[in-house]
């Protein structure tokens, strides 16, 4: 039996962070969670997608982000516990729902219960953020800044026992107040593995059942405005939470604190701290957070009273640094605040950098080994690439028998295909967003007069291409889009996707291609051909090139 | 019982697709079952599509972070002789640096084999340079399982503070049962 669902409360086991999220869930008797694969949060789906026929609990690979987190909400109305799981971008694209789920709640706290007896529905919602672009193009997005814009409770564990902790926490402040609630990991956490003490499985099989209730469910005026200040109310009372919660602690510090500095931090940052304080052999007063949102503000307050100088350490944007910072001039007026001027807002943070920030305040020196500079070597750097064997490779050489490449632009999007722009391959001109490559080549299309091919998986298409392609239609311009059908969604490791029942050429037929082809890449003459011919003309053009992954042809 | 290590600090380098998760819940299992507090760190995602793959694990009394500090290695393990080049910057003075004689091409890359090499030995006796791959594909018939014989012979030759006998149990607990029997063998291989 896996591990993951060893019923031995007290009982360690080694879990990555996602598994302990999974675990988290199982603690707390989630019945309902989606998913769309994106790394670092891929675990969670591909634990459950392989758990759901061994225990009762429903689970999907939704088409989207958006869609996933709708879902989830529409089983949380129905009184079950649900849980989306995604990377940060896909919080992007289900912010639209999110925010009216804050207002409506699962239920609204000015109403007596309905009469099927007490309301147990809950919903979750992890967003992985990939501090450093581990696994990510686009943006080192900090989705903290949703937080406030949705008003939604968010805490950020640091390791795998808070992974699992924090994710019944939130169940369970999700049940109470009947509110979403925000787990943010870091792909440091969610990638980190360690001993994690088990608690006891809560497994059962259960039917929702929606009650009628337009009060609660209906986002319009004027029970908008009541819905609003109905959630700001209960972020008050969440925030009292937050200000008695154990997950916002003040490490103690017996000795005497040197030159009354002390620290403020959450989530993976303070292993860091610990971790440079232990090699430094210092002990400072930290204040660890558990909470991003809301914000224990008296602790805080209380924590910075008594200091001179406080180092805030956090990853990406200063969120908390300004936060300290408003907090400090009633308190603490004169309290030297460190932060981003010690502390980058690029990239990950390491230990090391944590002790060259205390040296900085201490105006002391601390050397850190460079065995490197010693022996003068240049380190290769080895990128990512295409399989051997991928069926892209048939692509991209069809397209060099059939075209110019100065000539062309090349659109790329979110896949496998996104190492097309990887030297010497070099077929990638932009490259943002989930569909944008179809998105962007209409209005370059619109704009000038250059030939276009933009790439595009199968998965991705399904996941936001098709809006982008029937308004290429609708508005007239002709980009070619080629529509990499390889079957699966390989670069996330092979999740089941529309694909399997909707065949894509139906889709691009019915939103109004007339120019379409399906073609396997392996019949090169064919497809150079295709890409002369559709490169003419005056209309959208798609060519979806069906040879499946490797992997997926070795099943 | 065998005194406790108050530390100990290994970073696996290759490329993707030479096995460093699994090299990494071994070892966590390991340590777990020999009494010490553990931590790791890996990436998932596109960068293991063929590009460098570097894992950490730390293992102890009392570990904070995942990640190995720059000069604080104890062990260097390296898959590919152009990875274990990075290794550098987790060195010490006295790091051991277990290399596997395994050379995988850069595309459009500057090191020859021979280039990495002679860097390498400029470590003299902080290298041992071993032919895992080349041994564990005569013998074996599968270079893949190169990482298992070096964290094998890691623990026989006590450059890891983990009992061969307790390693082989975690082999037995994570390798799926189908590829079991070509783990232990690889595992015996480093013992002889």
């Amino acid at each position: 039996m896996e591990e993951i669902l060893l019923n031995k409360p007290g009982k360690k086991i080694i879990l990555l962070g996602n598994e302990a999220i999974v675990r988290g869930a199982l603690e707390s008797g989630v019945n309902f969670v989606s998913s769309y694969p994106g790394t670092p949060a891929s675990d969670i789906g591909n634990w459950f997608f392989y758990l759901r026929e061994k225990i009762p609990v429903y689970f999907e690979w939704s088409t989207n982000e958006k869609v996933a987190l709708e879902a989830a909400i529409g089983a949380a109305f129905s009184g079950l516990k649900s849980m989306a799981a995604m990377k940060n971008f896909g919080l992007n694209v289900c912010i639209e729902a999110l925010v009216p789920a804050m207002y409506t709640g699962l239920q609204s706290t000015r109403r007596p219960l309905t009469k099927g007896g007490p309301f147990k529905g809950a919903l979750v919602l992890v967003v992985a953020d990939d501090v450093g672009c581990w696994s990510s193009a686009q943006s080192e997005q900090n989705s903290r800044a949703y937080s406030y814009l949705a008003h939604i409770p968010t805490l950020e564990p640091s390791d795998p026992q808070e992974c699992k902790d924090f994710t019944k926490l939130a169940f369970q402040i999700s049940e109470r107040f009947r509110t979403p609630v925000l787990i943010r990991p870091t792909t440091r956490v969610t990638h980190q593995r360690a001993p994690v003490k088990l608690g006891k499985l809560k497994l059962a099989l259960k039917r929702g059942k929606f009650e009628k209730d337009p009060d609660r469910f209906v986002t319009m005026l004027p029970r908008l405005f009541e819905m609003k200040r109905e959630l700001l109310e209960k972020v008050e009372k969440i925030k009292k939470v937050s200000e008695n919660s154990p997950i916002n602690f003040v490490v103690p510090c017996p000795s005497p604190v040197i030159g009354q500095l002390g620290i403020i931090t959450s989530g993976i940052p303070y292993l860091h701290i610990l971790e440079a304080l232990n090699e430094l052999r210092l002990k400072l007063p930290i204040l660890k957070l558990g909470f991003f949102y809301p914000l224990p503000e008296e602790k805080i307050k209380e924590f910075i009273k008594k200091l001179k100088k406080v180092l805030i350490v956090e990853e990406l944007e200063p969120y908390l640094e300004k936060e300290v910072e408003r907090l400090a001039k009633n308190v603490n007026p004169k309290l030297k605040i460190f932060g981003k001027n010690l502390i980058p807002e690029v990239g990950e943070l390491k230990p090391e950098m944590v002790i060259f920030a205390m040296a900085k305040i201490q105006n002391s020196k601390f050397k850190i080994q460079n065995y490197n500079s010693k022996f003068k070597i240049k380190i290769p750097k080895r990128f990512p690439r295409l399989c051997s064997g991928c069926p892209y490779w048939l692509v991209l050489s069809a397209i060099e028998k059939a075209v110019n490449k100065k000539e062309v632009i090349f659109g790329g999007d979110i896949g496998c295909y996104m190492l097309f722009g990887r030297p010497p391959l070099d077929f990638q001109d932009y490259l943002f967003c989930m569909g944008s490559s179809i998105g962007i080549a209409h209005g370059i299309k619109k704009a000038t007069k250059q030939k276009l091919i933009t790439f595009i998986g199968d998965s991705t298409f399904f996941h936001a291409g098709i809006p982008a392609l029937i308004n290429a239609v609708f508005n007239k311009s002709n980009p070619l889009i080629i529509i990499l059908n390889n079957q699966t969604t390989a670069m996330t490791g092979h999740q089941p996707y529309p694909g399997k029942v909707i065949k894509i050429e139906d889709i691009v037929s019915a939103c109004g291609v007339k120019n379409l082809k399906v073609i396997d890449q392996g019949n090169q003459e064919e497809f150079v051909k295709a890409v002369k011919e559709f490169l003419e003309k005056d209309e959208v053009s798609v060519i979806v090139a069906q040879r499946p992954c490797i992997f997926v042809a070795k099943k | 019982m065998a005194k406790k290590i108050n530390q100990f600090n290994l970073v696996i380098l290759g490329t993707g697709g030479q096995g460093q998760i699994t090299l990494l819940q071994i070892l966590a299992e390991t340590a777990l079952r020999e009494g010490y507090d553990v931590k790791t760190s890996e990436l998932h995602g596109l960068s293991q599509r063929g590009g460098s793959v570097e894992v950490h694990i730390r293992f102890g009394k009392k570990i904070y972070s995942p990640l190995v500090s720059q000069g604080k290695g104890d062990l260097i393990l390296g898959l590919e002789i152009q990875e274990v080049l990075s290794g550098f910057n987790f060195a010490k003075k006295n790091t051991i640096f277990l290399v596997n004689n395994y050379f995988v091409p850069i595309l459009g890359g500057e090191f020859s084999k021979e280039k990495a090499l002679e860097i390498l030995k400029q470590l003299k006796k902080s290298l041992i340079l071993v032919e895992a791959s080349k041994i564990c594909q005569e013998k074996l018939g599968k270079e893949i399982l190169a990482g298992i014989y070096l964290i094998s012979l890691a623990s026989f030759k006590k450059l890891i503070p983990l009992k061969p006998e307790s390693i082989l149990k975690s082999i037995k607990k994570i390798i799926p049962e189908k590829y079991l029997e070509l783990n232990i063998k690889a595992f015996n291989l480093a013992k002889s």
